[in-house]
C-alpha cells in the first residue's frame, strides 16, 4: 500500500472511531443491569438479537444476490421451478430447532424471575393517579410508609424554565421520597393500585409489574451494588401518566439501618396527637398541603378544574352544599368518573382538605370540619 | 348483474350502461368496483386524518417539555391515531382490494351480496364521524389508548361512549364484508377454478374473512361490557364488584392478536401476487404458502396473552404463551423463504410495485425479528410498553401492511383506471417512504431499549436526540404521502393509456381475460379455467 493510501485509510479509521465515540452519547442498548437476573435477561436479549441478525443476513444475502444477479436488465432468463418438498421441510424444521434452543435458557430465566419466595424485605407499591405509595410490610423497616411524587418543578415541564430543565440531569426521573432498600438483599415488591392500572418499572433492576386495582401482583429484585436507579410508570394511567417516576435508592446495610431509624423517628414525631383540637387555621394550612399532593393535578391550584374534564371546586354546588355530601364524595369517589375514592387518607388529612376547599377561592362557608366528622362517615 | 338480467341482449354496452350518474351512483352502488373504489378513497382519507394525529404526537415529542399540546389531548391523539389507522385506514384499504379483485380473480360477475356490500361500506363514514367528533365532546377525546383498557376506559368522559359505538359499527361492517367475501369465494368461482388454483390473494382473504367473523364479535363483547360497566351498574372490570380489570385485557387480546393477522394476511396476499409477476416466475411453494397462512391464522388464536406478560399470570401460563408465540415464527419464516425463493433465478425488474413489495419483505421481516425478541417473556418484561414495542408494530403495520397496500395500488392502478402512473414519481415515493420510515421508527428501538415508556407526552433528557430524529422522520414520511396522492390523481386524469396486461409476468384472470380498464361488469359469462 502506498503512503498516500495508508494516510487515507488512517483518516477513515479515525473518522470511524470518532463517530463511534460520538454515538456513545446515544444509548443503543438496554440499560446496564444491576441485578444478576438483569444480566441474564441482558444476555438473553443479546443472544436472540445476534441469532436474528445472522438469519437476517443469510436470508437477505440470498435476496440481494438475486436482486443483483437475477435481474432482467443483465439478461437473466427466468427458471420455472416452483416447488421442492426437501427445501420446504428443511426450512420448517431448522427454524423450529433454533427456536427450541432459544426457549430453553428463556425458560430457566423466567422461572427464576417469578420465584418471589423467601424475601428479606417486602414492600407494597400502590399506584395512584398520579403518584406511588409505599408500605414496608415485612423485614427491616417494617411499618415505614410514605408517598412518592414527581419532584421536577412544573416550570421546567411547561417551558417557563428551559434553562433549569436543561441543567437537570434527572428531569422527570426524580421524586420527593426515594424507595430505600439494602444492597444484596432480596426485595419483594407487591404491586396494587387504587384507581386504574399502573406499572412499576425500573429498567436497571430488570423489573416491570403491572399494578392492578383490587389485586396484588408481585415481583422481586436483588441489587448488586449501591446506587440510585430510576424508572417510570409503564402503563397508561391517564393525564399525568408520564409524570409518576419511581426512584429506588440502594444503600449499604449499615446506612440502610440508619435510614430506617431516621424514618421511624420521623413517623413518631409526625404522629398526630389524636386528642389535638384543630383550629380552623391549622386545618386550612394542613389542607392546602393535602390538596397540593392529591387534588391539584385535576382541580388545579385555582380551584377552577379543567372545563369539560374536571369540575371546578370554586363556586361548586357540592363544596358549598351540606358538608356530609362532600365528605362522602371524597371518601368514596364517584363511580364512572376520574374522581377516585380517597379513603386511604387519614381522617385529619381529609378533614383538613375539605375545610380548605370550603374556605378558599370563592367558597366562603366559614365551616371547619373536624376529623371526627370524617370518621363518622367512613 | 341486474343489468344483465334486464337486458340480456345488450352485452356490448355493459361498460357504460345502467349506472346512475352523479352522487347517487356512489350512494346506491351495488357494483363491486365502485364500492372497492369508495373503500380505497375512504381509507386514504382516514390515513391522512390518522397521519395528522401522528404528526401532532411527534411534534410534541420533538423536544423534552410540554410545548404544543396538553397531556390529556396527547393521550387522545395516541388513542385515536391507533383506532383510525387500524380500523379506518388499513382494514378498509384491504377490503377495497378484496372488492375490486376477488370477483375478477375468480371469474365472478360481482360479489355474492351486492346490497350488503353497499351497506358494509356506508357504515364506515358514520363510524369515522363518531371517532372524529369524540374529540369535541366535553373533556375531549378519551385518552385511554387504542386498546381501551379498563378501568381507565370506565372512568373516561362521554367521548368513550362515541368510541364504543364507533367500534360496534366498524365491527358490523367488517362482519358483513367478511360474509360477503367468504360466500363469493366459496360459491362464485368460475368452472375449473379449484380452491387450490385461486390466486394467493383470494386465499389470504378467505382466511382473513374467517378470522374477522370469529373475532369481531369478541371485540364487540369487550366494549359492550365496558359500556354496561360505565352506565348500567355492572362490574365486569371492577374488583370492588367482583370483577377483574385484567379480564378486559384477555378478551381484548383474544380479538387483538388475530387482528394483527387480519391486517397482515391480506398484505401477504398482495405481495404474493406482485413478487412472482416481477420475477417472471411462478410463486414458489404455492401449497405451502396456503398451509402456512392457515397455520398462522389458527396459531393467532392461541397466543393472545403474550401482550400481557406483565399483567400478572401464573408462570406456567407465561411459559405456554412464550412457546406458542415463538411457534408462529415457523410458518412466517416459511412465507419469507418462499418469497425469496420465488425471486431466486427469476428475471427481475424493479417497477414501483416490486420496490414496495421488496420494501415490505425486508422491513416486515425486521418487524418479525423484533417480534421474536419480544416473544421471549423475560426480555419482553423489560421491553413491554416501551418504544421498542412501538417500533416493532410500526414495522409490521406500516412497512408491512401499508407498503404492501402501496405495492398493490401501483400494481393494479393500470387495470382499474386504464392509465399508467408515472414510474419516476412512483420510485420517488418509494425511496422517500422507505428512508423516512426508517428514520422515524428505527431509532425508536433504541429509545425502548433505554427504557422510554410509550404513551408519554414528555420524557427524560437522555431520550432527546432520538426523539428529535424520529420526529423529523415522521414529518418527512407524512409529507411524502402527499406525493402519492398527486401520483394517483395524475394517473386518473392524465396518465398514459395502459395495455391490457402491462406487467409481463402477471397471470391471474384480471390480466389475462379482461380488457384495461376493467369493464364496469366483468365476467357475465364465466371464463373457463384450465
Amino acid at each position: 500500500m502506498s503512503i498516500k493510501g495508508f494516510k487515507k485509510l488512517a483518516a477513515a479509521g479515525a473518522l470511524f472511531f470518532w463517530s463511534v465515540a460520538a454515538w456513545a452519547e446515544y444509548k443503543l442498548n438496554l440499560q446496564t443491569p444491576h441485578t444478576l437476573l438483569g444480566e441474564k435477561i441482558y444476555d438473553l436479549h443479546t443472544i436472540i438479537t445476534v441469532i436474528c441478525f445472522i438469519i437476517f443476513i443469510g436470508v437477505f444475502g440470498f435476496m440481494f444476490y438475486a436482486v443483483f444477479k437475477h435481474r432482467k436488465s443483465v439478461g437473466h432468463k427466468a427458471a420455472q421451478f416452483h416447488e421442492s418438498t426437501t427445501v420446504e421441510i428443511a426450512w420448517t424444521v431448522i427454524p423450529f430447532i433454533i427456536l427450541i434452543a432459544l426457549a430453553v435458557p428463556a425458560t430457566g430465566t423466567l422461572v427464576a424471575m417469578r420465584d418471589t419466595s423467601e424475601p428479606d424485605l417486602t414492600i407494597k407499591a400502590t399506584g395512584y393517579q398520579w403518584k406511588w405509595g409505599y408500605d414496608y410490610l415485612k423485614g427491616e423497616g417494617e411499618g415505614i410508609s410514605f408517598y412518592s411524587m414527581l419532584s421536577t418543578p412544573r416550570a421546567q415541564i411547561d417551558g417557563t424554565d428551559v434553562a433549569g430543565r436543561n441543567a437537570n440531569p434527572h428531569y422527570l426521573l426524580e421524586t420527593d421520597n426515594h424507595v430505600v432498600v439494602p444492597v444484596g438483599k432480596k426485595i419483594r415488591i407487591l404491586t396494587t393500585a387504587a384507581d386504574v392500572i399502573h406499572a412499576w418499572y425500573v429498567p436497571a433492576l430488570a423489573v416491570k409489574q403491572d399494578a392492578v386495582p383490587g389485586f396484588i401482583r408481585d415481583t422481586w429484585f436483588k441489587a448488586e451494588k449501591p446506587g440510585i436507579y430510576r424508572g417510570q410508570c409503564a402503563e397508561l394511567c391517564g393525564k399525568e401518566h408520564g409524570f409518576m417516576p419511581i426512584v429506588v435508592e440502594v444503600m449499604e446495610p449499615a446506612k440502610y439501618t440508619a435510614w430506617v431509624g431516621a424514618q421511624q423517628k420521623k413517623v413518631a414525631a409526625a404522629k398526630v396527637d389524636p386528642n389535638k383540637t384543630w383550629t380552623p387555621e391549622d386545618l386550612k394550612a394542613h389542607g392546602e398541603k393535602v390538596y397540593a399532593q392529591n387534588c391539584v393535578a385535576c382541580h388545579q391550584a385555582t380551584g377552577m378544574g379543567v372545563p369539560g374534564a374536571f369540575p371546578a371546586l370554586s363556586g361548586s354546588k357540592v363544596v358549598n352544599g351540606p358538608k356530609a355530601d362532600q365528605i362522602r364524595l371524597v371518601l368514596n369517589g364517584k363511580q364512572g368518573t376520574a374522581m377516585n375514592a380517597f379513603k386511604h387518607l387519614s381522617d385529619v388529612d381529609l378533614a383538613a382538605v375539605v375545610t380548605y376547599t370550603r374556605n378558599n377561592w370563592n367558597n366562603k362557608t366559614g365551616e371547619a370540619i373536624a376529623p371526627a366528622d370524617v370518621k363518622a362517615l367512613r | 348483474m341486474e343489468a344483465a338480467h334486464a337486458h340480456p341482449h345488450d352485452h356490448g354496452h355493459d361498460d357504460h350502461a345502467h349506472k346512475p350518474s352523479g352522487i347517487m351512483r356512489w350512494v346506491k352502488s351495488t357494483n363491486h368496483k365502485d364500492i372497492g373504489t369508495m373503500y380505497l378513497w375512504f381509507s386514504f382519507t382516514m390515513f391522512l386524518v390518522g397521519g395528522i394525529m401522528a404528526l401532532i404526537i411527534r411534534s410534541e415529542l420533538f423536544q423534552p417539555g410540554l410545548q404544543i399540546v396538553k397531556p390529556e389531548f396527547f393521550n387522545s391523539m395516541t388513542t385515536y391515531h391507533g383506532l383510525i389507522m387500524v380500523f379506518g385506514a388499513i382494514m378498509p384499504a384491504f377490503v377495497g382490494f378484496a372488492n375490486w379483485l376477488i370477483p375478477m380473480q375468480i371469474g365472478a360477475p360481482d360479489m355474492a351480496f351486492p346490497r350488503m356490500n353497499n351497506l358494509s361500506f356506508w357504515l364506515l363514514p358514520p363510524a369515522a364521524l363518531l371517532l372524529i367528533t369524540a374529540q369535541f365532546m366535553p373533556g375531549g377525546g378519551a385518552g385511554v389508548g387504542w386498546t381501551l383498557y379498563a378501568p381507565l376506559s370506565t372512568q373516561a368522559g362521554p367521548a368513550m361512549d362515541l368510541t364504543i359505538f364507533a367500534v360496534h359499527i366498524l365491527g358490523m361492517s367488517s362482519i358483513m364484508g367478511s360474509i360477503n367475501i367468504i360466500t363469493t369465494i366459496l360459491n362464485m368461482r368460475a368452472p375449473g377454478m379449484a380452491l387450490m388454483k385461486m390466486p394467493l390473494f383470494c386465499w389470504t382473504w378467505l382466511i382473513t374473512a374467517y378470522l374477522l367473523v370469529a373475532v369481531m364479535p369478541v371485540l364487540a363483547g369487550a366494549v359492550t361490557m365496558t359500556l354496561t360497566d360505565r352506565h348500567f351498574g355492572t362490574h365486569f372490570f371492577n374488583a370492588a364488584g367482583g370483577g377483574d380489570p385484567v379480564l378486559y385485557q384477555h378478551i381484548f387480546w383474544f380479538f387483538g392478536h388475530p387482528e394483527v393477522y387480519i391486517i397482515a394476511i391480506p398484505a401477504f396476499g398482495v405481495v404474493s401476487q406482485v413478487i412472482p409477476a416481477f420475477s417472471r416466475k411462478p410463486l414458489f411453494g404455492y401449497a405451502s404458502m396456503v398451509y402456512a397462512t392457515a397455520s398462522i391464522a389458527i396459531l393467532s388464536f392461541m397466543v393472545w396473552a403474550h401482550h400481557m406478560y406483565t399483567a400478572g399470570m401464573p408462570v406456567e401460563a407465561q411459559l405456554y404463551f412464550m412457546y406458542a408465540t415463538v411457534l408462529i415464527a415457523v410458518p412466517t419464516g416459511v412465507k419469507v423463504f418462499n418469497w425469496v425463493a420465488t425471486m431466486w433465478r427469476g428475471s427481475l425488474t424493479f417497477e414501483t410495485p416490486m420496490l414496495f413489495a421488496l420494501g415490505f419483505l425486508f422491513l416486515f421481516t425486521l418487524g418479525g425479528f423484533t417480534g421474536l425478541v419480544l416473544s421471549i417473556t423475560p426480555v419482553d418484561v423489560q421491553l413491554h410498553d416501551t418504544y421498542y414495542v412501538v417500533a416493532h408494530f410500526h414495522y409490521v403495520m406500516v412497512a408491512g401492511a401499508l407498503f404492501s397496500a402501496f405495492a398493490g395500488i401501483y400494481f393494479w392502478l393500470p387495470k382499474w383506471t386504464g392509465r399508467m402512473y408515472n414510474e419516476t414519481l412512483g420510485k420517488w415515493h418509494f425511496w422517500l417512504s422507505l428512508i423516512f420510515f426508517n428514520v422515524t421508527f428505527f431509532v425508536q428501538h433504541f429509545l425502548g431499549l433505554a427504557g422510554m415508556p410509550r404513551r408519554i407526552p414528555d420524557y427524560a433528557l437522555q431520550f432527546a436526540e432520538f426523539n428529535a430524529i424520529s420526529s423529523i422522520g415522521a414529518w418527512g414520511f407524512g409529507l411524502s404521502q402527499l406525493l402519492f396522492l398527486y401520483i394517483v390523481i395524475k394517473t386518473i386524469t392524465s396518465g398514459e393509456k395502459a395495455a391490457d396486461r402491462p406487467w409481463e409476468g402477471a397471470d391471474s384472470l384480471e390480466w389475462t381475460h379482461l380488457p384495461t380498464p376493467a369493464p364496469y361488469h366483468s365476467f357475465e359469462t364465466p371464463p373457463v379455467v384450465k
